[in-house]
């Protein structure tokens, strides 16, 4: 985290949001601040819109009431520059990694780095043997995305994310389909990304031992209500929260799930 | 962002000491690079107390002076002094060469939960989709406008790929194609005209036939069913694997990444492929004239340019490029508009494809009226 006193505004605010498609509305009066520095979790079950939120964040869906600010400056309203200086803040991880399959993993992590930044030739290359590195792909550079796992996808997504050393990284499932082992491997390494980069994470996440591990505060997102039904720690959730839904939620996966 | 971050090589008593100062980020080190091969050879230390806080390129850069300096001085290391724990950490971390080694596993599950509600108002859908063609239209207008203004912004290496694919690759098929539909034109030209007496006219009918019309018209519905369908179809796969909103959110133009280069590649090839059928269905032509008519190919191909001219051949020409155009911004805009799952890819290729020829001879007919009136 920079020295001296962080400025005011949190990473990413969220005010009175309504998404909708088509008319139906998924979500609406979703309201909350994501705190510089914080690793923010957004949960909830499947199909109630997690994803459909995230993508609000990042502006790839644009709220059909409320707006989304990133580091105090409105991403809803923004257009060319102004847009590009937000965009240029954040990182994404795509469920799927989203890596261009035409071009290798090292190409990936390169893009970023070539399109916006100055950078001669050779720097590229050693940020890009950094960033692969961290995520522990450097044997696999200079394949293409076809060529790798699943899990190996993930984390070479994770290293094009942070190409741009972004100050807020939104992940959305990072561990969906890795085995214990890798989801906790994966845990740990963005643990250390936040303790080194500073960097604010918004993860989407099913996996509960994840949430006690990495979380600062979580959301929790309910399809029938369509709205935010609990926010804050999340044991502070399984243990107190007055909610019934919330408590079954925790408590129903915690036991089988506690433990790889 | 802090101000400019500085090296400076100074004495400290013996020992050459490289001074870093000022915040190292993304932002403020790419000058520095170009400073590292002066100050490496003669550094012995490297001291960061002056640097506050680095990020990975800060730290990249360090590292970079440390094994310089090391390389360059027969292994003689530079050791990094005075680092905060930020620094000192971020260090670590970018030194450091295999941090995690992660088992690989399975693919990560897509949950499916994509049964969209059913929505009337096709015709709302259809307003909707004409405003998003006119919109795309405006991009790739746009688009096409900054890659002739300024070059560099293009992927040419894309472009190339593209290039050979369309074009290069095409030559085969065409070639094929246009031989037979010289050949097929021809054999029809001297039953026909030979029942009126005119057969000798035939050459003249066969090289109009195909340098005005037919020639660019089968070029371009076989590279709408080649190219066409790959475009939509790798655009449509890039979609549903979420890569058009990763380059959405790094604030990378879709149009310049993903059209251009496209469009750009048919423009180039179009006018070649166009050349090369003209002289392919000539040449089927020739076979039966020269087998059926009695003719020397000399006689031949004489009569055939008699009634061809420069103006003539260019029709051909320009009708190509319409053509190229349209396949490649209607392929790609179905690309782009693809819709969820492995599906969605299938019937974009298709759609492509069809509106592909629907275009064409739309901008044939279009095309000839107005030839024929300049
Ligand atoms: N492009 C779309 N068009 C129409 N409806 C959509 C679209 N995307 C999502 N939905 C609907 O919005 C709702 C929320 O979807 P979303 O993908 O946000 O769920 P989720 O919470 O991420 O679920 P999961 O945990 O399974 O990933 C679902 O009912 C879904 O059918
Ligand atoms: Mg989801």
């Amino acid at each position: 985290m920079s020295d001296g006193p962080p400025p005011p505004e949190p990473a990413v605010r969220v005010t009175g949001l309504r998404a909708a498609f088509d008319g139906r509305t998924i979500l609406e009066n979703v309201s909350f601040d994501v705190r510089r520095g914080e690793v923010f979790v957004i949960l909830g079950g499947s199909g109630c819109g997690k994803s459909t939120l995230l993508k609000h964040m990042i502006g790839l869906l644009h709220p059909a009431e409320g707006r989304v600010e990133i580091e105090g400056r409105d991403l809803t309203a923004a257009r060319g520059a102004g847009r590009q200086s937000i965009l240029s803040r954040f990182g994404v991880l795509y469920q799927s990694g989203a890596l261009f399959s035409s071009l290798t993993v090292a190409q990936n992590v390169a893009l970023p780095l070539e399109e916006f930044t100055s950078l001669p030739k050779e720097a590229i290359r050693s940020l890009v043997r950094i960033k692969l590195e961290l995520v522990g792909l450097l044997h696999a550079a200079d394949r293409f995305p076809s060529e790798i796992s699943g899990g190996m996808k993930k984390r070479a997504g994770v290293a094009r994310a942070l190409a741009l050393d972004p100050s807020i990284l939104f992940l959305d499932e990072p561990s969906a389909g890795l085995d214990p082992i890798t989801s906790a491997e994966l845990d740990h390494l963005i643990l250390s990304l936040r303790r080194v980069l500073g960097a604010t994470l918004v993860i989407v996440t099913h996996e509960l031992q994840s949430i006690y591990a990495v979380a600062d505060r979580c959301i929790m997102l309910d399809r029938a209500r369509r709205t935010i039904v609990a926010e804050g720690r999340p044991a502070d959730l399984r243990d107190g929260s007055s909610d019934p839904w919330v408590r079954a939620f925790f408590r129903r996966e915690v036991p089988e799930e506690a433990k790889p | 962002m802090g101000g400019a971050a500085t090296i400076r090589l100074e004495r400290d008593g013996p020992r050459a000491v490289a001074r870093v100062a000022g915040e190292l980020t993304l932002a403020t080190t790419p000058p520095l690079w170009r400073e590292v091969r002066g100050v490496a050879a003669a550094c012995e230390e490297i001291d960061v107390r002056g640097v506050p806080r680095c990020d990975s390129a800060g730290a990249a850069l360090l590292v970079h002076l440390r094994r310089e300096s090391a390389a360059r001085n027969g292994g003689r290391d530079a050791p990094i002094t005075g680092a905060v724990a930020q620094v000192a950490s971020m260090l670590a971390i970018v030194e450091d060469a295999d941090v995690h080694p992660i088992s690989p596993v399975a693919p990560p599950h897509e949950p499916d939960d994509g049964v969209f509600e059913r929505v009337g108002g096709a015709a709302m859908r259809l307003a909707e989709a004409a405003r998003g063609g006119l919109g795309y239209v405006g991009d790739v207008t746009a688009s096409l406008a900054q890659a002739l203004a300024s070059p560099r912004t293009v992927r040419w290496k894309d472009a190339f790929l593209y290039m050979t694919r369309a074009g290069a690759d095409a030559l085969p098929i065409v070639a094929l194609i246009n031989v037979l539909m010289g050949i097929i034109l021809a054999f029809q030209g001297v039953s026909l005209l030979g029942k009126l007496g005119f057969e000798s006219y035939t050459p003249e009918a066969v090289s109009v036939s195909v340098v005005l019309e037919l020639g660019p018209l089968m070029t371009a519905i076989l590279v709408a069913g080649r190219s066409g369908s790959a475009f939509a179809a790798e655009i449509g796969t890039m979609t549903v694997n979420e890569e058009v909103d990763a380059l959405r959110t790094m604030g990378l133009d879709r149009t310049r990444f993903l059209v251009v280069p496209k469009l750009l590649a048919l423009l180039a090839m179009m006018p070649l492929l166009v050349v090369f059928a003209d002289a392919c269905g000539l040449l089927g032509g020739l076979l039966i004239g020269v087998t059926a008519l009695d003719m020397t190919i000399a006689q031949y191909m004489a009569k055939s340019f008699e009634q061809l001219d420069l103006w003539g051949a260019s029709q051909g020409l320009i009708k190509g490029e319409a053509y190229a155009l349209s396949i490649a911004a209607v392929s790609c805009w179905r690309g782009l508009r693809t819709g969820n799952g492995a599906q969605g890819v299938g019937l974009s290729a298709t759609s492509a494809v069809v509106s592909s020829i629907f275009l064409i001879i739309v901008c044939d007919a279009v095309l000839t009226v107005v030839f024929h009136y300049v």
